[in-house]
């Protein structure tokens, strides 16, 4: 391996980004680069900033991590943007509305593009994480691709995750309903100059107070990220939501709980790898082809493919 | 090897000095992207120093510059040395806009690779990120 390494214990950022890139792109330099730097992650205060297209996750994740730095903390954020699902280019724009923080030597700010990976997030966005943290940043957040209603992979890299939401963007059902919200450790009512802001922060409250009596109810809050509006409460219920999970024990349990779905996820990964190392395309296009013709169904067809590899 | 995790080209396509207007940065940017680039767009007013860091903290392979205001003599020299001083010596530099024929020498010695005026075709400027690109 060349001074990478070194350079990067040293605090140079442009190893930094070095590193990253070749981890991003999962090379077996990268690999390498990750299994020297691994042991030093698990320090850090991994955050996660979720919701719609549009809801200013990126204004809020900056004004956030300008809020950090007036408490004298480091920042490294990564921003994820789609990528085409045709020509897999990808127009990465979230450091627009991080303007502020570009000169500051204490904020580190990297663009990823999805590259189809599910969840909003990128396929290689926790080893970029354990790099971020090996790296020695306090707080570490994650900007994910605007979400739906059901991107909930957020939550297992992250460790407390905020989701943003605006008013005037549906009733209460949708708030109601199953999925991302139930990931949320945070609530944030994003855009509160506008009309409708406490509407939706009764309607949350309504629907918090159904949660069974005993489990911990996610505070909501209301911020204008373009303004400067409301971040000190919100790094205060970000620091309040750490101390709860330290102290329920949740925080050993949720890196437990990422580490078995990091391994298992890279485990399915190699499979499927070594199965396309095995089979030539031609076999694959038959195989295929009979399940088009509906001759054979997928399940037995997946299964003759992994036979292959699996013995 | 899975297709989702191999090397993309990362472009920074930035605009730096006064002038207002990005439509044109905004035209590359989208044709680079449907070349299947990763291109990072950072807005206009950019300084010589925020286009180098962001440069070195996205690890970019290519950055272009667009430029309207006629400033480019001026602002261009300092973003290569902003540049260099970060150790950011190895990318590919290429600049777009309104840039008088007589500065293109300048520009070269500067280390750009190619200045593209109003008419130029985007597939030429994919074209070129790909034949030029170090990777």
């Amino acid at each position: 391996m060349d001074d990478l390494v070194e350079r990067f214990l040293a605090g140079d950022r442009r190893a930094l980004a070095r590193i990253i890139s070749r981890v991003e792109n999962d090379t077996p330099e990268g690999r390498e680069y990750l299994r020297a730097l691994f042991p030093r992650s698990g320090k850090t205060h991994i955050l996660g900033v979720t919701g719609g297209a549009g809801s200013g996750k990126s204004t809020l994740t900056g004004t956030l991590a300008a809020e950090y730095r007036r408490r004298g903390k480091t920042v490294g954020i990564v921003a994820v943007d789609p990528s085409s699902p045709f020509t897999r280019g990808a127009i990465l724009g979230d450091r627009i509305r991080m303007q502020d923080l570009a000169l500051d030597p204490g904020v580190y700010v990297r663009s990823m593009a999805g590259r189809g990976a599910m969840g909003g997030l990128a396929p290689s966005i926790a080893d970029v994480v354990a790099v971020m943290d090996a790296f020695g940043f306090d707080v570490v957040i994650i900007e994910t691709i605007g979400a739906g209603q059901d991107e909930v992979e957020i939550a297992g890299t992250a460790m407390t995750t905020i989701l943003v939401n605006n008013p005037g963007t549906g009733d209460d059902i949708q708030a109601l309903k199953a999925g991302i919200i139930e990931i949320a450790d945070i609530l944030v009512v994003n855009k509160a100059d506008h009309p409708g802001a406490d509407v939706l922060v009764s309607q949350l409250q309504a629907l918090l107070s159904l949660s069974p009596a005993g489990s911990r109810r996610p505070p909501i809050l209301k911020t204008t990220a373009i303004k400067n509006e409301g971040l000190g409460p919100l790094a205060d219920a970000v620091a309040d939501h750490y101390t709860y999970l330290e102290n329920s024990g949740l925080l050993a349990k949720h890196r437990a709980e990422d580490a078995r779905h990091q391994v298992l996820s890279i485990a399915r990964q190699i499979v499927l790898e070594r199965i396309r190392e095995t089979t030539s395309e031609d076999e694959l296009a038959a195989l295929v082809a009979r399940v088009a013709g509906r001759e054979l169904d997928p399940h037995t067809a997946a299964e003759e493919l992994a036979a292959s590899v699996l013995g | 090897m899975s297709s989702t995790t191999t090397a993309q080209i990362r472009v920074l396509i930035a605009k730096p000095g006064l002038d207002g207007h990005d439509r044109g940065a905004k035209v590359v940017a989208r044709a680079l992207r449907d070349g299947g680039c990763e291109v990072i767009y950072t807005g206009i007013r950019q300084t010589p120093e925020m286009i180098a860091e962001a440069a070195l903290q996205e690890d970019v392979d290519v950055v272009g510059l667009s430029i309207l205001s006629g400033a480019h003599l001026e602002l261009f020299p300092r973003i290569v040395a902003e540049l260099r001083k970060r150790g950011v010596d190895d990318v590919l530099l290429f600049c777009g806009g309104i840039i008088p024929e007589e500065d293109t020498e300048v520009l070269t010695k500067l280390g750009f690779s190619a200045v593209f005026r109003p008419g130029t075709n985007t597939q030429d400027i994919v074209k070129f990120v790909y034949e030029h690109v170090k990777k």
